[in-house]
């Protein structure tokens, strides 16, 4: 395999742009990803949106935004795994140029998700719709049952859980591409609307709009442009039961797991390498099963190493310094490719105030409905 | 829902019908046409227990449109003696009264209406006992 590399990236704002179109989004992430890679002319294009059919009454999305973003006959297709379309749209990018057949990729990941269409029902389709949606149960619904059966088997508190919002809002403030800028309380985590019990609407991910981009390039196309050499030493997916219920262990969230353990392999690296992450915090039980699943911590610690700072800005390993899916925004096939675009500014160390110092390796984990699907990558900044 | 997808399924949810694997003896609920626990193409229909315990649950306050009208209301993941485990409404209890490992019995119920003109949708919900 040939290696690869991240030369460009580029965002929309997320949050609600009801001012601008879905198309519009995605071009507007592109060009800014084209500009800041410097190049003239792309091989293929990759996008990520998980149910615009739903959202926006677009499907065919590919053929789409290469046509608005001007460069059709470049191949194109758009990619779907529920909220991780955007991590997988990047991993199909990855093994166009590794495989040799592409030399210069773009992955964008777009949902438009403010336009009006009935949000609850469209996100609740990457549950199991004849078992679990059909009996009423809704996303935040499963992601409670996760939650109440991790504090039942490990003591996890209400308060930890919390911790997870506070930090990520925290994070978020720093973040001018975020779609709350506005730090919370943990009283105000526990205290606000109860969406599914015990979970409140501070505890989950927020409706959002927008975009992002990554240019890849095979790392010879990335010497000649000069380019600092961010590159993706790792990409790995899994999968796992699509219903909560079908699965051994509730707490476990093995599609990550294994996802995670092949990409350290793939890399050569252990979970004690990686110096920042960004993590799929679609409801903040997900952010403690995650850091768990990825080796950061033993299993059944995740709330209590949440609630010690470890996963701070200034912890032992930060996770989400963007602000992640509850600060920044879950515009739900945008995030993957968005957590991508935090790890390399970070590693170019562009990232401002919530600049994690001398980092040079970091890992992005994206992750489709109640965990069915997963995707993780690894990008290491060579000197 | 349109009507072939419910109308379809009626053997699941009206009589708990189950597939249970000829080789390995595995139930898979829904029936399934590939055995998890072996690979075997071939079952026989079995009716899976009433009776269960209560795995994890929550309770429903910002519910789907169909719905609505229910919230607040409460789901539990739910162990048959079986082993067997699905995705049910908890009801004729309040939401304090649920625990992990409480034991419930499965009911015959009204599950949801297409629309106003459309089939009445029926299957199983749980009842603490």
């Amino acid at each position: 395999m040939r290696e690869v590399a991240v030369i460009g990236c580029g965002m929309t704002r997320f949050g609600e742009l009801w001012e601008k179109s879905f198309r519009d989004i995605f071009v507007e992430a592109a060009l800014k990803a084209i500009d800041d890679a410097g190049v003239d002319h792309l091989d293929s294009l990759y996008v990520g949106t998980m149910t615009s059919g739903l959202f926006v009454g677009q499907e065919h999305v590919g053929a789409l935004m290469a046509d608005y973003l001007g460069v059709a006959p470049v191949p194109a297709v758009r990619v779907e795994s529920a909220c991780c379309s955007g991590g997988m749209a990047l991993r199909l990018g990855f093994f166009d140029i590794a495989s040799g057949n592409s030399d210069i990729v773009l992955i964008g990941g777009v949902e438009k998700m403010t336009d009006g269409a009935d949000v609850t029902y469209a996100l609740a389709t990457a549950a199991d719709q004849e078992y679990e949606v059909y009996q009423g149960v809704t996303f935040p619904g499963l992601y409670a049952m996760i939650a109440r059966a991790h504090m039942h088997q490990y003591g996890t508190t209400r308060k930890q859980l919390a911790h997870v919002a506070v930090k990520n809002h925290h994070n978020g403030s720093l973040n001018p591409h975020a779609q709350f800028q506005n730090e919370i309380t943990v009283e105000q985590v526990i205290g606000a609307t109860m969406v599914a019990h015990p979970l409140t609407v501070l505890d989950s991910s927020p409706v959002s709009d927008g975009a992002a981009c990554v240019v890849l390039a095979s790392s010879d196309v990335a010497k000649k442009l000069k380019k600092p050499l961010i590159k993706i030493v790792s990409s790995s997916a899994a999968t796992d039961a699509l219903a909560l219920h079908q699965r051994e262990d509730i707490t476990t969230l093995k599609a990550v797991k294994h996802a995670a353990e092949s990409a350290y392999k793939m890399a050569g690296l252990k979970p004690t390498d990686i110096q920042l992450a960004e993590v799929h915090d679609c409801f903040t039980i997900a952010e403690i099963c995650i850091v768990e699943e990825l080796g950061f911590v033993k299993k059944g610690k995740g709330g209590e190493f949440t609630e010690k700072g470890e996963t701070a800005l200034e912890g032992s390993i930060p996770v989400n310094t963007s602000g992640g899916l509850k600060a920044k925004g879950h515009p739900v096939g945008a995030t993957g490719v968005a957590q991508a675009v935090e790890i390399v500014e970070q590693l170019r160390g562009n990232a401002g105030k919530r600049q994690v110092k001398n980092a040079t390796i970091g890992l992005t984990q994206n992750m489709g409905g109640s965990g069915a699907s997963s995707v993780v990558h690894i990008f290491k900044k060579e000197s | 829902m349109p009507s072939p997808r419910y109308w379809r399924e009626t053997p699941q949810r009206y009589r708990l019908e189950a597939a249970k694997c000829k080789q390995c003896g595995k139930i898979s609920f829904p029936p399934r046409l590939v055995c998890l626990g072996c690979g075997n193409k071939d079952f026989d229909t079995v009716k899976l227990s009433d009776k269960g315990k209560i795995v994890t649950f929550t309770t429903i306050c910002v519910a789907p449109t169909q719905f609505t009208e229910e919230a607040p209301y409460s789901i539990a993941i739910v162990e048959l003696s079986d082993g067997v485990r699905f995705t049910t409404q908890v009801v004729d209890c309040t939401p304090e009264d649920l625990e992990i490992g409480k034991p419930v019995k499965i009911v015959f119920r009204k599950i949801q209406e297409e629309d106003k003109t459309g089939i009445i949708c029926y299957g199983y919900k749980a009842v603490l006992t």
